[in-house]
């Protein structure tokens, strides 16, 4: 990342590795924040239309996640996941302008939201079917597998999702071939208006794992730190070929399900609780413990993120809407010939 | 009193309910939330959770439970939060729950009625825009049905639940609340199986249903006032079984057949009605039967797009004045 004013006193090239790698991850949580805060804001104003959901209070999970990725891994974000499309180096204009539907999209304009993927930063464009993006974060674990390739699969999922069918497939067959693939449940104890008490007999999905014959962790979803640490732990261990994991992360959404809800059906207190454990002072807490001028350091990253939202919104709002006829692109490929499969010629 | 199409259902459901206790609603949100949608308010209040429940997300349980508690001999009523998400419960509509009386010989029965949201025009592109009925109306053993006014969306739940056989019942989400209507005080019930003429006409007829009637009656005014041109609208309501006597008959009458539908057009049910009147009502047309339906594309969600693919009011007209002047 760029440089970063009020950094701690020097210390070894790996100890400043290590304190450059964190502060880029503040920043990273920072702009996935700032962005959806303007998304949410875009969508009061009309300029997005169609189902918003926001991740805010989830970011440390896809920033701490993402963060144990490299080139090549595969990634299966869920539909409140813009995060990750940030982490994985997605140019912000344009997912602004795939959430815009227009032409410089994601998926130009055909479809909504997060379900434009970008598999040439290796993320899988899922369906609105919940849950159906694990079995093909275990087809993507298979491939790697099959081509000795030291690449991992992750899907996210949120609690709700595991209650569906496909879920249970896919970590079936994942612990039977002993699959490269990390499965991550954000845990943040809603499904839409259904409290976690109705969706399942016990506290934690990751106890679930061990009945499919692999590992399952539980971490707070709210500790960047905590986060990370898990992560490059068990996506490690995992790409050095020990299997698949399950990692649950507790924490909370703070908005409503969509932005069309207004989440009446939420305790008003419990929102407040955990708006009291906001994952973005609790790291500021650690860099500060760390030596950081941390108000310096927000006041810096702050002005940075306002600028690539602002330059994110730009782009988007001057971007074209496709053409009325380009609705019936882009069904079939090319029936022969070497496929561009990823991109688009 | 004025009732919204979304009213109608809820109505509908509160009537139900409390006309016969082995009524049970389920689905996700549908108890303390009232549905995404709202159609189910007030039912957890009126009627309990051993009544209204609350599922998981998890579609194939929604129905396959809902198959289970039916063989039974209760009527429930389950829901599907969109339409769309109708495919993850695909094994138990089409296998278990349509076979079933088959199955067993004609010794058992599955009073199951499944409510799916369906539609487009939302901005709910390819997940919340759907149209699914033509997967299920080749399906023997179903009932499907798809009302475009509250008045229907009343009387054909009543039926559906009533019904001892398992029947689809889609809901267009973009006239939940743009529909109104007076309802009758009393009680009353829509027949399964029979289309109802919407205005009689001489020149043409437009066969449709859901989603598209009331564009194609806004058509038709337009066709009547600026081309003098008389048109017949038959809304179909049910789409298995299909009426058939009132397809033909008005076939017959005019000549001249457009059908219309928000699905798409290839594999949709334009295609068996050109076929029933091919068939059965050939010589007594006047020029082939058109089809006016979405494209054969996915719901796409940039507006240009969403516009392009679906039918409206001014592709209905132009499709109108073109088979007028055939
Ligand atoms: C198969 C399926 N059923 C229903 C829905 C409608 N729906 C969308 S999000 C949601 C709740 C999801 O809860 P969870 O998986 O916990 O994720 P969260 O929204 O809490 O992040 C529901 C019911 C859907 N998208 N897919």
């Amino acid at each position: 990342m760029d440089d970063v004013n009020g950094a701690p006193t020097p210390a070894g090239p790996e100890l400043n590795a290590r304190l450059e790698f964190e502060l880029n991850l503040y920043y990273q949580m920072k702009l996935i924040r700032a962005f959806e805060d303007r998304v949410s804001r875009l969508h009061r104003q009309n300029k997005i239309l169609g189902g918003v959901y926001s991740g805010a209070g989830q970011e440390a999970i896809v920033t701490g996640i993402c963060s144990a990725l490299r080139p090549g891994d595969f990634v299966a974000p869920l539909h409140r996941d813009l995060g990750v499309f940030l982490m994985m180096g997605v140019d912000p204009g344009r997912l602004m302008a795939q959430l815009m539907g227009k032409e410089n999209g994601l998926s130009r304009g055909k479809d909504s939201f997060l379900h434009g993927g970008d598999l040439e930063h290796g993320i899988f464009g899922s369906t609105s079917m919940l849950g159906s993006s694990l079995p093909i974060a275990v087809g993507a674990a298979l491939k790697f597998q099959i081509k000795r390739e030291k690449q991992v699969a992750v899907a996210f999922f949120g609690e709700g999702a595991a209650s569906r069918g496909d879920v249970h497939e896919a970590m079936n067959f994942a612990g039977v071939r002993r699959l490269p693939v990390i499965f991550v449940c954000e845990n943040n104890r809603f499904a839409y208006s259904t409290p976690l008490e109705k969706q399942m007999a016990i506290e934690d999905v990751a106890a679930r794992a061990e009945a499919y014959g692999f590992k399952g962790h539980v971490v707070s979803g709210n500790d960047l730190l905590a986060v990370v640490q898990i992560a490059e732990r068990v996506i490690g261990r995992t790409r050095d070929g020990g299997g698949p994991a399950l990692i649950e992360c507790k924490t909370y959404r703070y908005r409503g399900h969509s932005e069309h809800d207004p989440a009446l059906y939420r305790d008003k207190e419990e929102l407040l609780e955990w708006q009291s454990r906001d994952p973005i002072p609790r790291y500021e807490f650690y860099l500060e413990k760390r030596g950081h001028d941390v108000r310096h350091v927000r006041e810096q990253i702050d002005e940075r993120t306002r600028q690539v939202v602002q330059a994110a919104v730009d782009f988007a709002e001057n971007d074209a809407f496709p053409e009325p006829q380009e609705a019936l692109e882009d069904l079939y490929a090319p029936p022969a010939g070497p496929a561009n499969l990823n991109g688009r010629s | 009193m004025e009732v919204t199409y979304l009213a109608a259902i809820n109505q509908a459901l509160h009537e139900e309910m409390r006309r016969d206790e082995n009524v049970f609603v389920m689905g996700e949100d549908v108890a303390e939330l009232g549905g995404a949608f709202k159609v189910t308010e007030g039912l957890l209040e009126a009627f309990g959770e051993d009544r209204v429940i609350d599922t998981p997300i998890s579609e194939a349980l929604i129905v396959g439970a809902g198959v289970g508690a039916a063989v039974l001999g209760m009527r429930p009523v389950v829901e599907m939060q969109f339409s769309d998400f109708i495919s993850c419960a695909f094994d138990q509509i089409v296998n278990s729950a349509a076979t079933l009386r088959y199955r067993h010989g004609g010794r058992a029965a599955c009073p199951l009625v499944i409510r799916a949201p369906s539609g487009a025009g939302i901005h709910g592109a390819l997940f919340h825009s759907q149209n699914p009925e033509a997967w299920f109306t080749r399906v023997p053993g179903l009932k499907v049905v798809a009302p475009a006014t509250a008045y229907d969306a009343k009387g054909l739940l009543k039926a559906a639940i009533r019904d001892n056989n398992p029947v689809v019942y889609f809901e267009h989400k973009r006239l939940y609340r743009s529909v109104r209507e007076d309802l009758p005080e009393g009680e009353f019930v829509v027949p399964i199986g029979v289309a109802e003429l919407r205005q009689e006409g001489r020149d043409l007829s437009v066969i449709t249903y859901g989603g598209t009637v009331h564009q194609v009656l806004d058509a038709a005014r337009i066709l009547d006032k600026e081309d003098k041109v008389s048109v017949e609208v038959l809304d179909l309501r049910t789409l298995l079984p299909l009426d058939r006597e009132a397809i033909l008959a008005t076939a017959r009458k005019t000549g001249k057949v457009l059908v219309v539908h928000e699905d798409r057009l290839t594999g949709g049910i334009g295609g068996e009605i050109a076929a029933l009147i091919a068939e059965h009502a050939f010589d007594a047309l006047d020029a082939p039967v058109r089809r006016l339906a979405a494209l054969d594309t996915h719901t796409a969600f940039s507006p240009p797009l969403e516009e392009y693919i679906l039918p409206n009011t001014n592709k209905i007209v132009e499709a109108l004045r073109s088979l007028a002047a055939y």
